[in-house]
């Protein structure tokens, strides 16, 4: 009988689909300004784009604030251990039904890989999309304060660049999710909360 | 009041919340003036005045007759372009105005005096030996009657005093004018007072400007949501607001920018009452939370003029947007001048003008405009082969006293001096054997032209493409017909041309797209590359497996 541990509380999951969902509506609808699809009315898709993104805002708030308190911030401190195991394991081990070169527990529930990868996304990618899609949002307001060298087009540039880095992670993030021992493993998890121990 | 408060763009719901309050107010006052009896704005009637009972001999007397009165008012408009038909570059310094200007429709009214002072607001100004000093020159009527004062070509200024053949021996009557009932009738310059010589510039109705033609008479509010006449009604001078005779908002110089709030009442600045800010203030949307702050920022860039003008010629009256005077002078097989009309019954031909483009419901063309126009004088030199710009606006993109504006593009090819490399003025309008419009011989045409100049003619002319730009900013449509954000903010839209803006739907970086997409395509790439191999490799692992 497989044990099953405890793995996303009630808000994480709450918070990781509905960041999902925004992620995916941000996605859609940025690419709709940006002139990549036109399934999406211009006006429509800005409307769409800044709602969502004044409510992924709103969930950030909560979310950082559930980080800290909760001390939840420590899965994210990277380590290069074993990270080669985790490398080979993916890249060679798992087709040869090797065994998961790492074991989940509450207190380190995400392998050096997931880590580092989540570590960028918090870091480097979400800032980058952050601040360079609110200078974006508030342009007409801050001409004439910004620096010289700055212009709407570095602002939209940047925000482009983020949406795109964002876009790689939510490709590779959503196949990895099908890795697990079945196909569905991970992503029920990430639904009930609980994982199959193995 | 309307200096006072900043009129605001109100969504459709309060809009008509409002025109029903309007309603009301009119209807109230409407029953006040059955009540008490009806007063008219004014303080006078003058078909009451016994210096208006007439008869007047000519348009002078009538003069007269009102400045007996009014006894300033022919020195103030002695003082304006109106009447001076004289205006100075304030950039360049240089002498602009109708006088000495060339323009790409009928060239210039040199030679032509008596034929093109039907618009001058004058009595007799036939040549050089009009007397621009004398008040009774001054023609009041054409723009303050309310009466049919028809003032027409040929006729240096003066209406028809009596049934009179124009041109001689044509079999063309102008039928005489009441001058005791048009100067009776005076009051405020209606729109169709102004409109009589502004909406036919260029020798037709709507041919220059295409933002004023007599559509403009009695326009819808679609049309005109200042002017509508079952709207807000306003007359020219609510925007023009004139001072003195001073007539302000001439296109000769501009305010392109206006970043300022409404004009406050009593106010003394140079600032020009005409410009949209000057009512709407700087910041006119609101209510919107998603949109209002953005479209007021919009105003950095914008023009008002630009996504509330979608279109100009709205009004059924079509703008000729190209006039070709090298194909004037065709004679039909019985050697008789001919007219060619379009489907639409507009003028595309005429032997004494050359062919034509009229155009409605027209799409600007959009460029950035700081309100000061660069006109060439009349010994400008043409490059053969080379497009030559009659004018020219100014304005640096991106520059704060810019703002990207709507305008006319209006493409001309008339003639100039091969050898002297200069364009000319012909003589077309005066019935003689030297004008164009009566013999068709386009040298003899530029020689008396020319000579009305003072400038020489080798005799030696060919034609050049020539481009004349107009501003756009009459026939404002209500704002629900405002362009939507796609009309520019997409691939190949309204402002695909406009340089000195990043414009989102329209500009990416194109590295950016490619490294984007690539590495997003890697990533699917590397993902069923994965996929593959564990689906390959399954059955093996079955084996292995360890629960």
């Amino acid at each position: 009988m497989t044990k099953r541990i405890y793995l996303f509380t009630r808000f994480e999951r709450f918070w990781h689909w509905s960041q999902a969902a925004l992620v995916l509506i941000l996605m859609f609808s940025g690419l709709a300004i940006h002139g990549s699809h036109s399934l999406l009315e211009f006006q429509a898709a800005v409307e769409v784009h800044e709602i969502a993104a004044w409510l992924l805002i709103g969930l950030w708030i909560f979310a950082i604030f559930w980080h800290f308190t909760t001390g939840q911030w420590k899965h994210y401190i990277p380590t290069l251990r074993n990270i080669d195991r985790m490398v080979r394991y993916y890249s060679y081990g798992m087709f040869t039904g090797a065994k998961h070169p790492y074991k989940i527990t509450v207190e380190r529930k995400h392998n050096p890989l997931q880590r580092l990868a989540y570590l960028v996304i918090k870091l480097l990618i979400n800032p980058l999309i952050w601040i360079s899609g609110l200078i974006y949002l508030f342009w007409g307001s801050l001409q004439g304060l910004t620096p010289g060298f700055l212009g709407l087009q570095q602002v939209a540039v940047a925000h482009t660049l983020g949406a795109f880095l964002m876009l790689a992670f939510v490709i590779i993030h959503v196949y990895l999710a099908t890795v697990g021992h079945t196909p569905l493993e991970k992503i029920k998890a990430m639904i009930t909360g609980w994982e199959n121990e193995h | 009041m309307r200096h006072a408060e900043r009129l605001t763009h109100a969504s459709p719901a309060r809009a008509s919340a409002w025109r029903r309050c309007r309603l009301l107010v009119v209807a109230l006052g409407f029953l006040g003036g059955v009540v008490t009896s009806p007063l008219s704005a004014s303080t006078a009637d003058h078909t009451k005045f016994e210096e208006l009972e007439g008869p007047f001999e000519t348009g002078q007397e009538v003069t007269e007759a009102c400045l007996s009165c009014h006894t300033e008012a022919a020195a103030q408009l002695m003082q304006t372009p109106h009447w001076t038909w004289e205006y100075e570059d304030p950039v360049k310094g240089e002498p602009l105005g109708k006088k000495t200007m060339l323009n790409a429709f009928c060239i210039g009214h040199q030679s032509n005096e008596a034929f093109c002072a039907a618009c001058h607001a004058g009595y007799g100004w036939e040549d050089d030996s009009f007397d621009f000093t004398a008040e009774r020159n001054v023609d009041c009527l054409v723009c303050h009657s309310a009466e049919d004062y028809v003032k027409p070509f040929g006729l240096a200024g003066h209406p028809a005093y009596e049934r009179t053949e124009y041109p001689p021996d044509s079999g063309n009557f102008y039928e005489p004018t009441d001058l005791v009932a048009a100067a009776r009738s005076v009051g405020v310059s209606s729109r169709e007072a102004c409109g009589s010589c502004h909406f036919y510039g260029g020798g037709g109705d709507g041919v220059k400007h295409g933002d004023l033609d007599s559509s403009l008479v009695d326009p819808s509010e679609a049309l005109d949501v200042h002017m509508a006449s079952d709207g807000l009604n306003f007359s020219c001078a609510e925007c023009h607001e004139t001072r003195d005779h001073k007539v302000p908002g001439s296109r000769l110089s501009m305010t392109a920018s206006d970043a300022h709030g409404p004009i406050m009442r009593g106010r003394k600045d140079d600032r020009n009452p005409a410009s949209c800010q000057a009512c709407h203030g700087e910041q006119p949307h609101d209510g919107d939370l998603l949109h209002s702050e953005r479209l007021n920022h919009h105003a950095h860039t914008l023009a008002c003029q630009t996504c509330h003008i979608p279109t100009f010629a709205r009004g059924g009256v079509p703008t000729r947007m190209a006039w070709d005077w090298s194909q004037a002078t065709q004679l039909d097989a019985d050697g008789n001048p001919f007219k060619l009309k379009n489907d639409q019954g507009h003028l595309t031909y005429d032997s004494r003008k050359g062919r034509f483009e009229p155009q409605e419901n027209v799409v600007p063309d959009y460029q950035w405009f700081d309100g000061s126009v660069d006109y060439i004088q009349p010994d400008a030199t043409v490059t053969p082969g080379e497009t030559f710009y009659v004018n020219r606006f100014r304005g640096t993109p991106g520059s704060a006293d810019a703002r990207i504006w709507p305008v006319k593009n209006f493409s001309g090819r008339q003639p100039y001096d091969t050898e002297n490399g200069n364009l000319v003025v012909m003589q077309v309008g005066i019935p003689n054997d030297t004008s164009l419009w009566f013999n068709f011989d386009f040298a003899k045409a530029i020689q008396a032209g020319m000579a009305a100049t003072d400038r020489p003619f080798s005799g030696q002319f060919d034609f050049v493409d020539t481009r004349m730009t107009w501003p756009i900013t009459h026939m404002v449509a209500p704002a629900e017909d405002a362009l939507a954000c796609a009309d520019c903010h997409r691939p190949s839209g309204r402002l695909d041309e406009v340089p000195g803006i990043w414009l989102p739907g329209r500009d990416s970086n194109p590295w950016v797209d490619r490294i984007g997409f690539g590495l997003a395509g890697l990533m699917l790439l590397g993902s069923a590359a994965h996929a593959g191999t564990r689906l390959i490799t399954r059955k093996r692992r079955k084996g292995a497996t360890h629960d």
